[in-house]
């Protein structure tokens, strides 16, 4: 009975539908070696979304890529571990039986399989992600084909039941080409295309990034009532931050290949005590707020290649200190189990910086 | 205060085949005061880049007039030109492309200071270009001067772009989502630098965006255009736009734009479109353009009569039939500006 997947309630019952620990992903370039993705370690309940933030090159998009195992040749997994559980439904009703994929030791078939399948992703580029010169219906069939899933009659009847749950019309959609879509159609496409074999989890890479606003509300609400009415995880990789407010259960925030504070959506909004999660909402201007209350963060993201030494936030914090220059923190719980920050000085940061922290978190 | 740019019912045309033309710009009419700051937003294809490149001279328009300083911009001739042109700079969106990247910062800088005679000598340009990184906060100037584009950062770039747009001592600069490309940490202080700017060297600056948030951070003390399939639908002081949208369509824009707040953005409502579908310039709607998706649609008059803009006592233009209608006590004949 997953009808209703209120991520509040499917939160915390069971096995995670991923865990990622200590992921170590390295790009090799001529200067050295690229730093994309430092021992992250994360963990993604059934039926949540997760909103990863942070800015360009902080190294989650690369994350995003490692999670399928899409990653270009020159990148390396260095270390971590990746384990996906699929909960297969009981009979009766009863428990059901949970299969555990180790998915860094998949390959060949068995990878094909996971990706799409178990795990899908959604490319930011919505018009690369198409075969220009094949109709939609042949993308569908083809995916379809590949993964040995539903053919013919019943192959339409799913895809169309997808277009309609996107808010799009399936019998102009069927049988057009990618060229002929808006953006926000193909977008919209893509998530039906993502969908299509049922997976647990779905991964979206700047879902709304260069779409006009009108068209991200409308693929923002056609991901809520998706949430509402499908089963499955959801991670979003976003540099927009309302988006992972509006969108988000939980949101982990990135800075320099490393995960520097995660928590519930409210709290990262409301309560954040990384100098960096409270720079970078302080930094983006709002409809409501005033032009005062607006201000950037000093310096620029560090280089990969060449990273400060201690915590890589450190150059451009306003409360860094000689332990910081040093020594890198890592992650600490907050509060209970459910907000982990990595910094030594968190305390004072949710005293100094964090203006949205008058309840008090503790 | 006094007008440095006036474009009167500006339309450009552009031909997409033999016998079809779509109207990118459709009998636009706005002002840019000295020193003022003037923001145009709207969706991707409304216009708002086509309206800068005119103002920029680097299209002409199909109709309409453009007047820099009283004078129409198409009788400029020679010097006149040439003068014109160069105080009307662009800073584009792209640092990654608009800047040469065999061309050291320096190469970039001293290009055009010595094209048209501002420095004289190799001493001279350099330590202009050196002020000019000062100005744009690349401090300090001389570990910049003998960088290449690939050394720098996307917001390093923006700024050494903003550099090069000064180097002709402009008095206006367009700015076409001139931060879009910069990463969001970093982008409020490129505005500020930018803001500053204006302050210190009296400019005015058009800058072009779709996003309405970073619209009313940059125009606190300017205005605001909304423009919607080719044709300004409002035109109002930056923060009234936004605290008080009057047309129907910056209404629905403000309440669509999600907030970085979760309560706040979760509980918003959100006006809803009578139809989704974007119409295409090559078919606009007849009457008001915006009147098939309307929430505010009112039948006759919105699908046969073009609203012109209306301009109103609060220093705000609506182009709306039923704002017009219900606001008619208000509406003045000609822009009342504070001279």
């Amino acid at each position: 009975m997953n009808q209703l997947t209120n991520a509040a309630m499917s939160q915390r019952t069971g096995a995670p539908t991923l865990s990622v620990k200590g992921l170590t992903i390295t790009y090799q370039a001529k200067r050295g070696s690229v730093q994309a993705v430092r021992n992250v370690s994360l963990e993604v309940q059934r039926g949540e979304a997760l909103a990863l933030i942070g800015e360009s090159g902080s190294g989650k998009t690369t994350l995003g890529l490692g999670l399928v195992r899409l990653l270009p040749s020159t990148a390396t997994v260095r270390q971590g571990e990746l384990v996906y559980r699929r909960t297969v439904p009981g009979t009766n009703g009863g428990p059901g039986a949970v299969t555990e994929v180790d998915v860094l030791k998949l390959n060949g078939r068995e990878l094909r399989q996971f990706r799409w399948k178990e795990c899908a992703m959604v490319f930011q580029a919505a018009l690369n992600a198409f075969n220009p010169v094949l109709r939609i219906s042949d993308q569908f069939g083809d995916t379809a084909r590949a993964h040995g899933y539903l053919q013919g009659k019943a192959l339409t009847d799913r895809a169309r039941h997808l277009f309609e749950l996107v808010r799009l019309d399936p019998d102009r959609v069927w049988r057009s080409y990618p060229h002929e879509l808006s953006g926000g159609m193909r977008q919209r496409v893509l998530i039906a295309l993502g969908l299509l074999l049922e997976p647990q989890l779905l991964i979206l890479d700047e879902p709304t990034t260069a779409l006009d606003i009108l068209t991200q509300r409308n693929i923002m609400d056609v991901l809520k009532e998706l949430r509402q009415q499908l089963d499955f995880s959801l991670i979003f990789i976003s540099h927009d931050l309302s988006l992972a407010a509006e969108l988000a259960d939980r949101v982990a925030t990135m800075y320099a290949g490393k995960l520097v504070e995660i928590s519930d959506v409210y709290t990262t909004f409301k309560n954040p005590v990384h100098p960096y999660t409270i720079g970078l909402i302080n930094a983006v201007p709002t409809l409501t707020a005033h032009k005062d209350r607006v201000s950037s963060i000093p310096g620029s993201p560090p280089d990969l290649i060449d990273l400060p030494t201690g915590c890589k936030f450190h150059p451009r914090c306003p409360l860094a200190d000689l332990r910081c220059r040093q020594e890198e923190p890592e992650l600490v719980a907050v509060t209970g189990t459910d907000h982990w920050v990595a910094c030594w000085n968190w305390q004072i940061a949710r005293r100094q910086l964090s203006n949205g922290g008058k309840g008090g978190a503790a | 205060m006094t007008t440095l740019i006036q474009l009167d019912h500006i339309t450009r045309r552009f031909q997409v085949k033999r016998q079809q033309f779509i109207k990118a710009v459709d009998d636009v009419s706005f002002d840019v005061q000295e020193g003022e700051i003037v923001c145009l937003v709207g969706e991707s294809g409304c216009g708002k880049t086509t309206t800068g490149k005119m103002i920029a001279g680097l299209l002409k328009p199909s109709g309409g007039q453009i007047f820099y300083r009283g004078q129409d911009i198409t009788t400029l001739q020679g010097e006149a030109w040439e003068q014109y042109r160069l105080s009307v700079q662009l800073v584009h969106q792209d640092p990654y492309a608009s800047l040469n990247p065999t061309h050291s910062v320096f190469d970039t800088l001293a290009a055009p200071l010595r094209r048209h005679k501002i420095t004289v000598g190799e001493a001279a340009t350099r330590a202009q270009a050196r002020e000019l990184l000062e100005m744009v906060d690349l401090t300090p100037a001389t570990d910049f001067l003998d960088k290449y584009p690939h050394q720098l950062s996307g917001g390093q770039r923006q700024r050494v772009a903003v550099a090069r747009a000064l180097t002709v001592k402009p008095s206006f600069i367009i700015a076409d989502e001139a931060v879009s490309m910069v990463d969001v940490s970093i982008r409020i202080s490129l505005l500020n630098t930018l803001l500053r700017l204006k302050r210190e060297m009296g400019l005015a600056v058009l800058f072009i965006t779709h996003d309405l948030a970073l619209a009313k951070y940059f125009a606190w003390e300017g205005r605001i255009g909304v423009m919607y399939l080719g044709r300004l639908v409002e035109l109002a002081p930056a923060r009234q736009l936004v605290e008080a949208p009057q047309h129907p369509y910056t209404q629905v824009l403000l309440s669509a734009i999600p907030e970085a707040d979760p309560d706040v953005t979760r509980t918003k409502q959100h006006i809803q479109l009578r139809s989704m579908d974007v119409p295409s310039l090559l078919r606009l709607p007849s009457g008001c353009a915006f009147h098939p998706r309307c929430p505010c649609f009112e039948g006759e008059t919105c699908e046969q009569v073009v609203p012109p803009l209306a301009f109103f006592r609060d220093g705000s233009a609506v182009a709306c039939h039923p704002v017009q209608r219900e606001r008619k006590l208000d509406r003045v004949a000609e822009p009342t500006r504070a001279d």
